[in-house]
């Protein structure tokens, strides 16, 4: 099936009309293979350890004895997963060095073969590399690289270790697919790929029934969407005959107007597919589930990267959303509503992976308002540092939790690892986790100069930006709202940090002398993460921002680079966006330019990280077992996430299961099969249907049968 | 090379007569053979004639006429019957997923079936012959009489070899069956009278058929003829209540064979027969509406209903029902795309589907249970198992990247192409497919091991995963590349909507051009 090979296919675009030399991608089938062999590899190690764990469930003796092959089981997964994502980040890193050599106009595809051809229809197996996807690559296996190697330490003991790597490495596979996908059916693969990886994973200890219906549900809820995506793919297929971006980019502008109706309906479908796969209102309940899954698991998938692939869907059909303002503008109200909705549940949780989970959910409806307004670059920038500071933070957590885990295991004590009620004064025992964690709080809280002070500083003034001329007063209005969501990401985060790492150390001695900092594989990818979550956010430095005091006046380097490096990606919306809806005004809705609002924004979040300390300082925690949850009001309400699991069980869950068990009970054994028995009793009153059987003539029946039919035929030929 | 070689050995010529009366020659075997060894020789029987129809895949040539590996015969001069056999790129497939099936689904008895084997086995190679034969039959009364044999030995695997309430599901199979067959007889006996005094010669070849003149309302009442005979056959909503009863009550090899290969009577009868033969009827909006609309209330309702089943293996049932409405759909959707992902669908779900009834049959023949509750846990004990139910279950929902996701893409995109509201309402269907098959996956899966004789259940045999993987390599290979099948389809599928568009030879149209159904006749 790949006769031509990997690396090997034709070129089809390779063109540098600037003059410069043409882009020549490195093997960028090998980038996609390189974890799919690991997944093999991964696998067949992952059933000869199943097979063996089996065979002791068999036999009845549990527990985890250590034959010679579980060591071999362990220690080639060990190479294999994280091995050969790292080999892909190298092999992606070549080839954006090639690229950043070169002046590249047009997106460079690599076909391999047809997939579905037929009729009208052409979907074809090919790989597009454009400034977009190789950023996707790079996030993709860098931050996925150090993500595996921190689970080297991390699911070690697990005795399903090699099904673990198996699983991460098919993510990678599909994850890789859906961003170098050359269209929209493929971009399906890998969107439905890592959602089947996600559910995977999320159920990785497939015993524990909350863990397995928590994957359930990820799934189930992220079908929505794709139902969503789906119908929009079939909806672009009806009026413009192509599903691959080249024949939909080229083919949109031409075919529809300014704010189409159908162009609003094709954008307002791929938001549904976007909203479902980036958990945004309102289909963000299964990720706060999905927590279920291992800690490393949250911070590549649930965190990183596959929750984000709502935002590149955005950004990649940023010409059919700039044609679509109904449609940016929706993008952009989800975004906000999500971000401030999810934030406030995240000020009362006491899990904190569920605090981190909300704050995702959060953090993505940033991404969202971004790429709403327009500002697919600001988008993809905060994608890139939330995905190094987000990812920093599960691993931190992870940490917290693998540590608390071993602590309390040692001591028998049967309390929560990830309640940080439990926790407190942590940064005595976990300094490493502590600093690093601490840097990452800073940078998505927006501090100065952190990462994510440059690129939630970005989203804010494009939101404000946009609001003039068409949807003026809903763009202020969603400024507004981000301003109030950003203060308050400060605040969770700060209540995080002071709950896990400071205040009163509510677990007992015994358990302090069992809590250790982590061993190298995973210090190491936290030590990095938290270098890119200090300075990842200098490689796109706006120039006002540049000038001033944020930029040490001149001294930041890479002005804007990663705006200038995506151009050739978003300059065709661009373009469409700003002929429709005007180009960005020059002040914030209530006046002053970027550095004004970045520095009110920077100075609110770090006013609410000290008033957040202080508050929390003359509190004393207590155990959780000891507290109750908060008596009522808003605090009550928070604590128990707004009650919308429990609403949509009331409103949709519970009323499908009825509808569901009236369709079999009434109208299928009812009234169907009441008819259909009715006539049976008729023609066994007859009584030679029946006596065949048990009397076993076999050939009579045939005879009869036969004859039969010769008689009518007979009768109405003659 | 291959298509050579079997040229030389005039394979072309005799290949579809082989394939469909060879199966008969295994019955003598069986009946010579020792009783403990009538299983092996139906298995190493239908085994070989699998592999005697991969030459088909060589044999036919993409590029070449529609109708290929054609013959024809007379058989009964004075009422114009005729032996004439031929396959296009449609019926390929049929008869090469029949094939396949078959040694399959005899390879899942020999821990299943302990009584009667001689006759069993017998039954199911009599049932190929009749199989085969409905899909190569180019005259329709010889596609009546084979379409017919097949209702027979399946009356007996059910009625001999099912379980407790096995006559009742028998019966009302037949019943059932038999009413639909019925009315597609009087339709082609009435179909034959108008053509006979229109050409003034006797005949029951399609081709020849083809150009009948008709008016509309004996186009309708034809096609209502041969519409509900096929319609039970699929089964469309809401004539499928035979279908789960007689799933649960059939051996596993009888539901495999049953699901894989019989339900696709139904559908290759109305693309083959129903569509051609009474296009105006077919594309008359009245009939085209019903059937979208029976379509998608099959996909929709039995999603439902297929949810809340408390036994695995009437939920397996139930799903095929929400299959087979993507079938319609994309069928009476009359678009290229469309009805190519019907078939796509249909060989998918022969696949999945008969995968998932092997699975359940190895699960009942370790627990002798399928209540879904009784279960839990198994990923733990059997690895092999859960993973190839995995795999099959993410196929049978349509995951990207297996079979059953080219088909029901195909299906929907086509349908949507032309009504996209149905389209629209058909789609849903990806989200009740995962409503209805991951809580079945997790509840016998997954959750708690904790029931003692679930904790003892082995793992795959050699056997068990002999008869599963070519099905799981094959749900992935036609999801990754299925390329090549839907090349040999397309002709067909450009054929048989020609038909429906021009209005095929009906309406007094008398010369309407029947050359894209024409077959090179054999003297």
């Amino acid at each position: 099936m790949t006769a031509s090979g990997f690396g090997a296919g034709s070129v089809a675009q390779a063109v540098a009309p600037g003059g410069g030399e043409a882009f020549e991608p490195l093997l960028p089938g090998l980038i996609l293979l390189l974890p799919l062999l690991g997944f093999a590899g991964n696998g067949i190690l992952a059933l000869a350890a199943a097979r063996e764990g089996a065979a002791q469930v068999r036999s009845g003796e549990a527990g985890a004895g250590g034959t010679p092959e579980r060591r071999l089981v362990h220690t080639l997964p060990t190479w294999l997963g994280p091995g050969s994502v790292a080999l892909a980040f190298v092999l992606s890193a070549l080839n954006f060095a090639r690229m950043a050599g070169v002046e590249l106009h047009d997106p460079v595809i690599r076909h391999y073969w047809s997939w579905m051809a037929t009729g009208p229809l052409t979907a074809e197996v090919a790989l597009q590399l454009d400034q977009l996807s190789m950023i996707m690559m790079l996030i993709i296996t860098g931050v996925g690289s150090l993500i595996h190697l921190f689970s080297v330490g991390y699911m070690r003991e697990d005795p399903g270790y090699a099904r673990y790597f198996c699983y991460l490495n098919l993510f990678v596979f599909f994850m890789l697919v859906l961003v170098m996908g050359a269209g929209f059916p493929l971009m399906f693969v890998g969107w439905e790929g890592v959602g089947l990886c996600s559910y995977l994973l999320i159920g990785f200890w497939f015993e524990d029934r909350e863990k397995a219906d928590a994957g359930k549900k990820a799934f189930i809820v992220n079908r929505i969407g794709d139902f969503g995506f789906l119908l929009g793919i079939f909806l672009l297929f009806r009026h413009l005959g192509a599903v691959d971006y080249a024949g939909v980019f080229a083919a949109a502008p031409e075919t529809f107007s300014y704010g189409d109706p159908v162009v609003t309906a094709v954008a307002l479908l791929l938001l549904l597919g976007a909203i479902g796969k980036s958990a945004q209102v309102p289909l963000y309940v299964w990720l706060p589930d999905a927590m279920a899954g291992p800690t490393p698991v949250s911070a590549l998938i649930h965190a990183a990267t596959m929750v984000t692939a709502g935002v590149y869907l955005i950004a990649r059909a940023g010409v059919l959303f700039a044609l679509a303002p109904v449609g940016s503008a929706a993008a952009a109200t989800v975004g906000a509503v999500t971000a401030l909705f999810s934030a406030t549940i995240a000020l009362k949780q006491y899990d904190i992976k569920k605090v981190l989970a909300y704050s995702t959910v959060s953090q993505l409806g940033f991404m969202f308002m971004a790429v709403g307004a327009g500002a697919y670059g600001a988008g993809i920038f905060h994608l890139m540092t939330h995905a190094f500071f987000k990812a920093l933070l599960f691993l931190g957590a992870g940490a917290v939790i693998h540590s608390m885990h071993h602590a309390l295991h040692a001591t028998h004590r049967d309390w929560d690892a990830q309640d940080m009620r439990n926790m407190g004064d942590l940064r005595r025992y976990l300094p490493m986790t502590w600093v690093t964690m601490g840097a990452a709080t800073l940078a998505i809280a927006g501090i100065w100069p952190f990462a994510g002070f440059f690129s939630k500083d970005e989203i804010i003034w494009y939101t404000g930006a946009r609001a003039e001329g068409e949807f003026a007063v809903l763009y202020a209005a969603l400024w507004c709202i981000a301003l109030v969501a950003a203060v308050l990401t400060a605040v969770y985060m700060t209540r995080l940090m002071v709950l896990t790492f400071h205040g009163n150390q509510r677990f007992g001695e015994s358990e302090a002398r069992n809590l250790h900092e982590e061993p190298v594989t995973m210090t190491v990818p936290l030590v990095v993460l938290a270098l890119l979550a200090v300075f990842g956010g200098w490689i796109n430095v706006p120039p006002a921002v540049h000038d001033s005091v944020f930029g040490g006046f001149g001294l930041l380097p890479m002005s804007e680079w990663l705006h200038y490096w995506l151009e050739p990606v978003t300059a065709a919306a661009d373009g469409i966006r700003a002929a429709g809806a005007g180009p960005y005004s020059e002040s914030a809705p209530l006046g002053g330019g970027e550095v004004l609002w970045a520095a009110v924004a920077t100075t609110a979040a770090a006013a609410a990280i000290l008033l957040t300390t202080r508050a929390l300082a003359s509190r004393e925690v207590r155990p959780a077992d000891e507290s109750s949850p908060p008596e009522g009001g808003l605090a009550r309400v928070l604590h128990d996430k707004w009650y919308v699991d429990e609403a949509y069980d009331r409103v949709i869950v519970r009323p499908v299961v009825g509808a569901s068990r009236f369709a079999w009970r009434w109208i299928d054994q009812f009234v169907i099969d009441g008819a259909v028995n009715g006539v049976g009793a008729l023609v066994r009153g007859l009584g030679w249907a029946g006596s065949l059987l048990q009397t076993g003539q076999v050939t009579t029946y045939a005879v009869v049968l036969a004859l039969g039919a010769l008689t009518i035929l007979g009768a109405l030929i003659f | 090379m291959m298509s050579a070689f079997l040229q030389a050995v005039g394979y072309p010529g005799w290949a579809l007569h082989a394939l469909t009366w060879l199966p008969l020659a295994g019955i003598g075997g069986i009946l010579l053979a020792p009783r403990a060894r009538a299983a092996h020789v139906a298995f190493g029987w239908s085994a070989f004639l699998f592999v005697l129809s991969l030459g088909l895949w060589w044999s036919f040539d993409p590029a070449g006429e529609l109708f290929q590996l054609a013959s024809r015969a007379v058989w009964i001069e004075p009422w114009g019957v005729d032996y004439a056999l031929g396959i296009d790129g449609i019926a390929l497939f049929m008869v090469l997923l029949s094939t396949l099936t078959m040694p399959l689904a005899i390879l899942a008895s020999f821990r299943y079936i302990r009584q009667h084997e001689k006759s069993f086995y017998s039954l199911m190679l009599l049932l190929q012959t009749g199989i085969v034969g409905v899909f190569v039959s180019m005259d329709l009364l010889l596609f009546y009489v084979f379409f017919e044999l097949t209702l027979v030995p399946m009356y007996f695997i059910i009625g001999i070899w099912g379980g407790e309430r096995r006559v009742y599901a028998a019966i009302k199979f037949f019943l059932y069956t038999a009413f639909g067959s019925l009315l597609m007889l009087v339709g082609i006996l009435y179909l034959y009278a108008r053509a006979r005094s229109f050409l003034g010669t006797p005949t029951f070849f399609l081709p020849e058929l083809l150009g009948t003149p008709l008016s509309l309302t004996e186009q309708l009442l034809l096609f209502g003829a041969f519409g509900t005979a096929f319609a039970i056959k699929v089964p469309v909503f809401p004539l499928h209540t035979w279908l789960p009863d007689a799933h649960v009550e059939a051996p596993t090899p009888g539901s495999v064979v049953l699901a894989a290969v019989l339900l696709k009577i139904g559908t290759y009868g109305f693309i083959r027969f129903a569509l051609p033969l009474f296009p105006d009827a077919a594309s008359h909006s009245w009939v085209t509406g019903i059937m979208l609309a029976l379509g998608v209330a099959g996909i929709i309702y039995a999603a439902w209903v297929a949810a809340v089943q408390p036994d695995a293996k009437k939920l397996v049932a139930y799903t095929s029902v929400a299959h087979m409405g993507f079938v319609i759909i994309g069928i009476f959707a009359f678009t290229a795309t469309g009805l190519q992902g019907g078939l796509m669908v249909m060989i998918s779900h022969g696949i999945s589907t008969g995968a998932l009834f092997l699975l359940v049959g190895m699960l009942y023949e370790r627990r002798h249970t399928r209540t879904i509750s009784d279960f839990g846990g198994l990923a733990r004990v059997a690895p092999l198992l859960a993973t190839a139910f995995v795999i099959t279950a993410l196929a049978s929902i349509g995951l990207p990247g297996t079979s059953g996701f080219v088909g029901e893409f195909l299906a929907l995109l086509g349908t949507f192409e032309r009504h996209p509201g149905v389209g629209a309402l058909a789609t849903t269907g990806v989200i009740f497919a995962a409503y209805y098959m991951l809580p079945m996956v997790q509840r016998i899966l997954f959750n708690r091991l904790d029931d003692p004789e679930n904790r003892a259940m082995p793992d795959l045999s050699r056997r068990e995963a002999g008869i599963l993987a070519p099905l799981v390599l094959l749900m992935i290979l036609l999801g990754v590349y299925p390329g090549p099948v839907l090349e040999r389809m397309e002709p067909a599928v450009e054929a048989v909507l020609e038909y429906v568009e021009d209005g095929g030879g009906a309406l007094g149209s008398p010369s309407a051009d029947t050359s894209a159904l024409r077959v090179e006749t054999a003297p």
